[in-house]
């Protein structure tokens, strides 16, 4: 028995380290993947970044003309402006009714409510992408052309719906436990001192979830940003530079999902889609980056 | 003392999952093994003509029980970049292979492509059932399509579209992997010219009638094996004047209807015994058939 034991314990000397250094790893994992991921995309794209590619005219020529024959041209602000304004147009619509959802949730209804809501919620989170094209493509497209009168119902607004309601079940999730972080004492220092229902929600119960708010509001942007079958269904995909949400428009995502199938490995196509994503993942970045920046300075104002 | 243990057999537990890894290795080769015996043909490309490839399948499964097709579309571009890494043994291809592609293939796999014409496709220009216009001509179809083209409304080409909101022209086109946006391309715009842009470019030879049956501004092209009640296909003059012809097996046989073309197949180097058989079996008068029943002109005609 004894020396059973002993085996155990020499066997537990080399273990722990071992162990240990597996945990640090999948700590240090994600950082690794991150730089890994971005490495591995600008590589592929790399030779034509720095050889050949006029970035002043990749980034502010709208005209997307990759497999021409006579005359290539890689400009991609229309792309930009595409997703810039579905995204910002499913914000719109998203950040009252996900933001008010929450509220309500977490607030207004009463316990057997809030879990059939809750599930509810969760369920509309579980629908897969395609489906929300598919029902952008059918049903959304019929329902724009016979409301506004307009010739074609795959445009801005019909992508910016479907995304709005992709991104209104993150808001609600996120933004209600926001809300329930929020101590009960504060609820009840606000209505002792005589505050309405009204006045804790806007007074005490918004400015001290802010951060967890924003957040919520900013993961359903990279919902949005990020989405790529459900735009790629609805927006149209046409490259324009968008002066209406009925205008169609094209997205940076469904280019690349559209395209990089064809592109012939190495060609300059293929290395421009490995560009778009580069630059898709730096606005990732600065959006993720600017959120820090905020939410650190109003935890410092505050 | 109980971590000790605890730690002991988590150390034990990870050897045998390595051994377990490395035995079911050993038997997934196996499984490869067998169905070596049973063989597959893989099949993937052109989206124009992924009904008929299927129809094809489905049928040569009761004819040659032994070998099994897998057939996918995705697009003309995709087959040959599927040929280009050598994952399928026969790539569809509504467009002939250009010789850079050949080239491609050649150095990746060290075979050269061999071309099969298997049918012949009209090129078929569809309008909303209830649109007025009977006929267009090529070089309509190049103001409507190409770039610094100068018709963009329905009026313009001397029809009054009634159903029509504002009279926009919605130009539907197709991804720049497809076959189909290739030819239409060469045989509108000729060989340098490009396209507006600002089309709608849908994913598949079936969305663009889908979307025209349902849109009455829209104009889009499409393999004529797609045609429905729902929509109109034009007859085609090759000016203005000229004596306009309809997406006909006579009229492609004949020559009279300017935008047919070959449908291929390309196999990688000489086809492998059972690959043989296969496309032997396609010229034959029973898959022949096949591509009359699925709406496209068999090739023994002409």
């Amino acid at each position: 028995m004894r020396t059973i034991l002993n085996i155990f314990h020499q066997l537990g000397r080399w273990c722990e380290p071992v162990i240990e250094g597996i945990i640090r790893l999948c700590g240090i994992s994600a950082i690794i993947f991150v730089f890994g991921i971005f490495f591995f995309v600008f590589r592929e794209g790399m030779g034509f970044f720095f050889g050949g590619l006029d970035i002043i005219e990749f980034l502010t020529s709208p005209e997307w003309y990759p497999t021409s024959v006579s005359n290539k041209r890689y400009g991609v602000l229309a792309l930009i402006a595409g997703t810039f304004s579905v995204t910002v147009l499913a914000m719109f619509l998203a950040v009252p009714f996900g933001l008010g959802a929450a509220i309500f949730v977490s607030e207004f209804c009463g316990p057997k409510l809030k879990e059939t809501l809750k599930i509810v919620i969760e369920l509309l989170a579980a629908i897969p992408s395609v489906v929300w094209g598919f029902i952008g493509l059918t049903v959304m497209n019929a329902l724009i052309i016979e409301l506004f009168n307009v010739p074609i119902g795959l445009t801005m607004l019909n992508g910016g719906i479907i995304l709005a309601l992709m991104s209104v079940p993150i808001i609600v999730s996120i933004g209600e436990d926001a809300l329930k972080a929020v101590p009960d004492s504060y609820r009840e220092a606000a209505e002792a001192l005589g505050a309405t229902r009204w006045q804790v929600i806007y007074r005490v119960l918004l400015p001290t979830a802010k951060n967890g708010l924003l957040a919520a509001v900013l993961l359903g942007v990279g919902r949005a940003v990020g989405e790529t079958m459900a735009v790629l269904m609805t927006t149209g995909h046409a490259v324009k530079m968008p002066t209406s949400p009925f205008d169609s428009v094209r997205t940076l995502t469904a280019t690349i999902a559209a395209e990089l199938g064809e592109a012939a490995v190495g060609s300059d196509h293929y290395q421009i889609l490995f560009i778009i994503g580069v630059l898709l993942f730096t606005i990732t970045f600065i959006v993720n980056f600017v959120t820090d920046l905020v939410i650190k300075g109003i935890r410092e104002k505050a | 003392m109980f971590n000790q243990v605890l730690c002991a057999i988590v150390t034990v537990a990870f050897c045998l999952f390595l051994n377990g890894c490395t035995k079911k290795d050993e038997t997934g080769q196996k499984n490869e093994a067998n169905t070596a015996e049973k063989s597959v043909i893989q099949n993937a490309g052109s989206d124009t003509m992924v009904n008929l490839a299927q129809a094809w399948a489905e049928e040569y499964a009761t004819v040659e029980p032994n070998v099994s097709l897998e057939v996918s579309g995705g697009g003309s571009g995709t087959g040959i970049a599927a040929l280009v890494s050598g994952t399928v043994d026969i790539a569809n291809c509504s467009r002939q292979m250009t010789p850079a592609e050949n080239e491609r293939v050649i150095q990746s796999t060290g075979e050269a492509p061999k071309e099969f014409i298997v049918g012949y496709d009209a090129l078929a220009v569809y309008v909303h059932k209830d649109n007025p216009l009977a006929e267009i001509s090529i070089g309509q179809l190049a103001a409507i399509y190409g770039e610094g083209g100068d018709i963009t409304e329905w009026s313009q080409l001397g029809i009054d579209n009634s159903e029509c909101a504002n009279d926009e022209i919605i130009r539907v086109s197709r991804q720049s992997n497809s076959g189909t946006f290739f030819y239409f391309r060469e045989a509108i715009l000729g060989k340098n010219r490009d396209y507006k842009l600002g089309s709608r470019d849908l994913h598949g030879s079936k969305d663009v009638v889908e979307l025209v049956a349902h849109t009455p501004c829209a104009i889009g092209y499409s393999g004529m094996g797609y045609a429905t009640e729902e929509v109109k296909m034009l007859k085609i003059a090759q000016t203005t004047g000229d004596p306009a012809y309809g997406p006909t097996a006579q009229g492609v046989l004949d020559g009279t209807y300017p935008i047919a073309r070959p449908l291929y197949m390309y196999s990688l180097g000489t086809p492998e015994p059972q690959e043989q058989s296969y496309l032997d079996w396609i010229f034959s008068p029973a898959g022949q058939s096949i591509v009359e029943k699925t709406g496209y002109v068999p090739v023994g005609q002409k």
